[in-house]
C-alpha cells in the first residue's frame, strides 16, 4: 500500500535528455528475482552512475552534492519510456525521490508512479526547463516545493506554477489508497459484469482447449 | 438524428465498463491476463501475502519466456530463473492457473503464443505485465502492458481501472516495395512522430498496406506501438483475421465460433469516426530501415547516413546525438551501410513468428555467415519451432551458420544472461535499441529479418535488396 504524499520541499535534480527509458533507469538484471525489493536505490541509473570499473562516475549528477541529496527530479521529455517494469519506481523511491517533474511521461512508468506514492507531474517544457535553470543557478542549493492539495510547484526564487492531474489519481495519493481493497469493495459489479457478459459473449468466458 | 461514427477503440472499450470512476476513467474486465515467468509469480505471492486469491484463474495464462535459457535442453538457465520457473509452476498450479511449460506444445513468447493458440481474439481486452502486450491489437484486441502493482490488482480483481486514451489513426497507404516489410513500415513510422508521438494515446493502423498484411505481419506493427509511446495499438479484425484464428486451440468452435464472428464483424471503426490525430503515412516511399542510435526514433533508411550533430543547430538536440553516436560507436555523417557488425539476433516478440524465420532463411539460403560473426535464430514458440522445423529452416540456418535455439525472448532484453558483449554490435529483430539493452555498453541496430540475415551474410549492415535473386 502506497504512502500518502501531500507535499514536499527538497533538493531536486535535473535529468535534462530526452527518452530516458526504463532500461536506463534499472537494468533488467536487476529485477530478476522474487526478493529483489529494497536491493535496488544503488543500481537506478546504473549505466550512467557509475563508470564501467564500477566506481561513480563524477560527472553523472546524482553522484555530485547536494543533489546526492535530491528528492525530486526535474525529468527531460519522455522519461521513464519503454519497459512496463515496476522496478524503475521502486529503484527511484529506494534512492529517495518521491517526486518527478517532466513535459511528458511514458505511459506505464506514469501509472506505476501512482501506485507507489510517487508524483509524476506534468508541466509544459517551458516551465520545466526554467526549473532545470533555476537549480542550476543556485548550483542544486535552490528547493523545489510540491503541493499536491493546492497542486502547485513552487520553484526556487518562489515561482508558483499550478498543474493538472486527474482527481482520481490526486485522491488516491492524498490518502494512499490501497486500488486492490476499493475495487475489491466492488465486487458485486464485477461478477454482475460478468454474469452478464457470459451471455453476450461466452467465447471469451469458455475459453477451453479443443484441438 | 443519426449516432456519430465510433471508432474501434470505443467499441471494444464501452463493451468492457464494470463501471464508470468519473473523468473519462472506467473499472474495465480483463478478458485474458497472461502471465510470464519474471512478473508472474511475484504477483501470485503478492496475492497470497494479503490473503487473497486469483478472481478468474480459467481466464489468466501463463508461461515461461523471458529469463529461461534458449541453449538446447535449457542448459544455462541462470540460477535465479530457475528459480522464477519453480515459482511460476508452483504457483499457478496452486491457483488453477493453466501453464504452457517448457518442452511443450504451447511455450513460447507470451505474445507470441497469445495469439498462436487462439487465446487472443477481436474485441477481447488482454493485459501483461510487459509493454509489448500492445503486440495483440493487431488481432483487433484493446492489449496493454502493466506494471507489478496493476498485475496483482488484475489477479485480484480480474478488472482494471484505465483512463481512456486519446485516438490516433495511422494510415499508411499503398503497395509495399521490394524488401519491405511490416517492421521497416512501423520504425518508418517511430522515426516520423518520435518515440513520444503516441503517448497518451491508443493508436489504429488502417490504410490499404495494413489491409494487405497478413496477421503475422500486423502482430509486428502493433508490437512497436510503445516504441512511439501508445500502450495500445489496434488493427480491425477482418476476414484475415478470422481464417487465422479459426480452429486454433482455444478459439471458440462450432456455434460459438459463428457468434463470436458476427460479432466481431461490428467492431471495426464506422467511416465517419473522428480520431483526435490522424497521420498518413506513403508506403511507396519507404525503404529497408535501420536504427543507428539508442532510440527507436533513431532509425534511418538502409541507403541513408548517420546524422551529423555539426549540421544540428539546436545545442539539445544536437548534445543527444552526440551522446547517441558516442554511446553507438559511430562517426556523424557516415553512411549506414557497410558498418561492421559482431552479431545478428533473429527472434523476439517483434519478430520470431513463422513468417519472420522465413523472410530471414530466403536471404541466407545457400549462404554462409560472415567470418566473426555469431548470429542466432530463436523462434518464438514451441509452435513455431516445429512448423520452422517441418519446413527445414532450421536445417537452411545451419547450414548457414547461424545457431538455432529454443523459444524465449532471449538476447532481446538480455534477463536471462544471454547478451551481446560489452562495446559489440548488433543487427536485432527486436524492439528496443535502448542503452544497455542487450547487454551493458551492446550496440544494437534495430532491422527487419530479411535485413538483420542479410547483415549475418554480410558482415556488415547492408541493403536487403541488393541481394535479392
Amino acid at each position: 500500500m502506497p504512502k500518502p504524499f501531500t507535499k514536499l520541499t527538497a533538493i531536486a535534480a535535473p535529468i535534462m535528455r530526452s527518452n530516458i527509458d526504463t532500461d536506463v533507469i534499472i537494468r533488467i538484471e536487476r529485477l530478476v528475482g522474487n526478493s529483489v525489493r529494497g536491493t535496488l536505490g544503488k543500481w537506478a541509473f546504473g549505466s550512467l552512475r557509475y563508470l564501467p570499473d564500477g566506481s561513480e562516475n563524477p560527472d553523472f549528477i546524482l553522484n555530485r552534492e547536494p543533489y546526492r541529496q535530491a528528492e525530486i527530479l526535474v525529468t527531460g521529455p519522455n522519461f521513464g519510456c519503454g519497459s512496463s517494469r515496476e522496478g524503475a519506481v521502486w529503484s527511484l523511491q529506494e534512492m529517495g525521490i518521491r517526486a518527478v517533474i517532466g513535459s511528458g511521461f511514458g505511459d506505464i512508468f506514469f501509472a506505476n508512479c501512482f501506485q507507489n506514492g510517487i508524483l509524476p507531474i506534468v508541466v509544459d517544457k517551458a516551465i520545466v526547463d526554467g526549473l532545470a535553470a533555476e537549480i542550476e543557478l543556485t548550483q542544486g542549493a535552490g528547493r523545489i516545493g510540491v503541493d499536491l492539495e493546492e497542486q502547485t510547484i513552487t520553484s526556487p526564487t518562489g515561482q508558483r506554477h499550478r498543474f493538472e492531474i486527474d482527481p482520481r489519481r490526486r485522491a488516491g495519493l492524498l490518502e494512499g489508497l490501497d486500488e486492490v481493497a476499493s475495487t475489491l469493495r466492488r465486487d458485486d459489479e464485477i461478477r454482475a459484469f460478468q454474469a452478464a457478459d457470459r451471455t453476450t459473449r461466452p467465447w471469451i468466458h469458455f475459453a477451453r482447449k479443443s484441438a | 438524428m443519426r449516432k456519430p461514427g465510433r471508432t474501434l477503440l470505443a467499441k471494444i472499450w464501452d463493451q468492457h465498463v464494470i463501471a464508470r470512476m468519473g473523468d473519462d476513467t472506467d473499472l474495465l474486465h480483463v478478458d485474458r491476463h497472461l502471465l510470464h515467468d519474471l512478473g508472474g509469480s511475484r504477483g501470485l505471492l503478492d496475492l497470497k501475502s494479503r490473503n487473497l486469491s486469483v478472481h478468474n484463474p480459467e481466464l489468466t495464462f501463463a508461461t515461461p519466456d523471458h529469463a529461461i535459457s534458449t541453449a538446447r535442453g535449457r542448459a544455462g538457465t541462470i540460477k535465479i530463473g530457475q528459480e522464477l520457473l519453480a515459482a511460476l509452476r508452483v504457483e499457478t498450479a496452486a491457483s488453477g492457473i493453466a501453464m504452457f511449460d517448457i518442452d511443450e506444445p504451447g511455450q513460447g513468447i507470451v505474445h507470441v503464443i497469445g495469439p498462436e493458440l487462439g487465446l487472443s481474439l477481436p474485441g477481447c481486452l488482454i493485459v501483461c505485465g510487459d509493454s509489448h502486450t500492445c503486440t495483440h491489437g493487431g488481432l483487433g484486441a484493446l492489449a496493454f502492458g502493466i506494471g507489478s502493482s496493476e498485475l496483482t490488482h488484475v489477479l485480484a480483481t480480474q478488472a482494471i481501472i484505465q483512463r481512456r486514451p486519446k485516438t490516433m489513426r495511422v494510415s499508411f497507404e499503398g503497395r509495399l516495395p521490394l524488401g519491405v516489410t511490416a517492421k521497416d513500415l512501423i520504425l518508418k513510422l517511430i522515426g516520423h512522430v518520435g518515440a513520444a508521438g503516441g503517448t497518451g494515446y491508443a493508436v489504429e493502423y488502417a490504410g490499404s498496406a495494413i489491409r494487405d498484411l497478413p496477421v503475422e505481419g500486423r502482430l509486428t506493427i502493433c508490437n512497436l506501438s510503445i516504441e512511439l509511446g501508445a500502450k495500445m495499438g489496434l488493427i480491425a479484425p477482418d476476414e484475415k483475421t478470422y481464417e487465422y484464428i479459426r480452429g486454433r486451440a482455444y478459439a471458440p468452435q462450432g456455434e460459438l465460433w459463428e457468434r463470436a464472428v458476427t460479432a466481431w464483424r461490428e467492431l471495426p471503426s464506422d467511416p465517419d469516426a473522428v480520431f483526435d490525430k490522424e497521420v498518413l503515412i506513403d508506403v511507396q516511399k519507404i525503404i529497408p530501415q535501420v536504427t543507428w542510435g539508442i532510440s527507436p526514433e533513431h532509425v534511418i533508411g538502409v541507403d541513408g547516413h548517420v546524422p551529423d550533430p555539426r549540421e544540428i543547430a539546436d545545442p539539445a538536440r544536437r548534445a543527444a546525438i552526440e551522446t547517441a553516436l558516442d554511446y553507438m560507436g559511430l562517426k556523424g555523417g557516415a553512411p549506414i551501410a557497410g558498418t561492421p557488425v559482431d552479431w545478428v539476433f533473429i527472434g523476439s516478440c517483434t519478430n520470431s513468428r513463422l513468417s519472420d524465420l522465413r523472410a530471414a532463411a530466403a536471404v541466407a539460403r545457400g549462404r554462409k555467415v560472415a567470418p566473426g560473426v555469431r548470429a542466432w535464430v530463436v523462434p518464438g514458440s514451441e509452435t513455431v519451432k516445429r512448423d520452422a522445423v517441418a519446413e527445414g529452416l532450421d536445417r537452411l540456418f545451419v547450414d548457414a551458420g547461424f545457431e538455432w535455439r529454443e523459444p524465449g525472448c532471449s538476447m532481446c532484453l538480455a534477463a536471462n544472461g544471454e547478451t551481446v558483449a560489452p562495446g559489440q554490435r548488433s543487427v536485432s529483430t527486436s524492439n528496443r535499441n535502448f542503452i544497455g539493452r542487450q547487454g551493458p555498453r551492446a550496440r544494437t541496430h534495430l532491422a527487419s529479418p530479411a535485413t538483420a540475415a542479410a547483415a549475418a551474410i554480410s558482415g556488415t549492415i547492408a541493403d536487403v535488396r541488393t541481394m535479392e535473386r
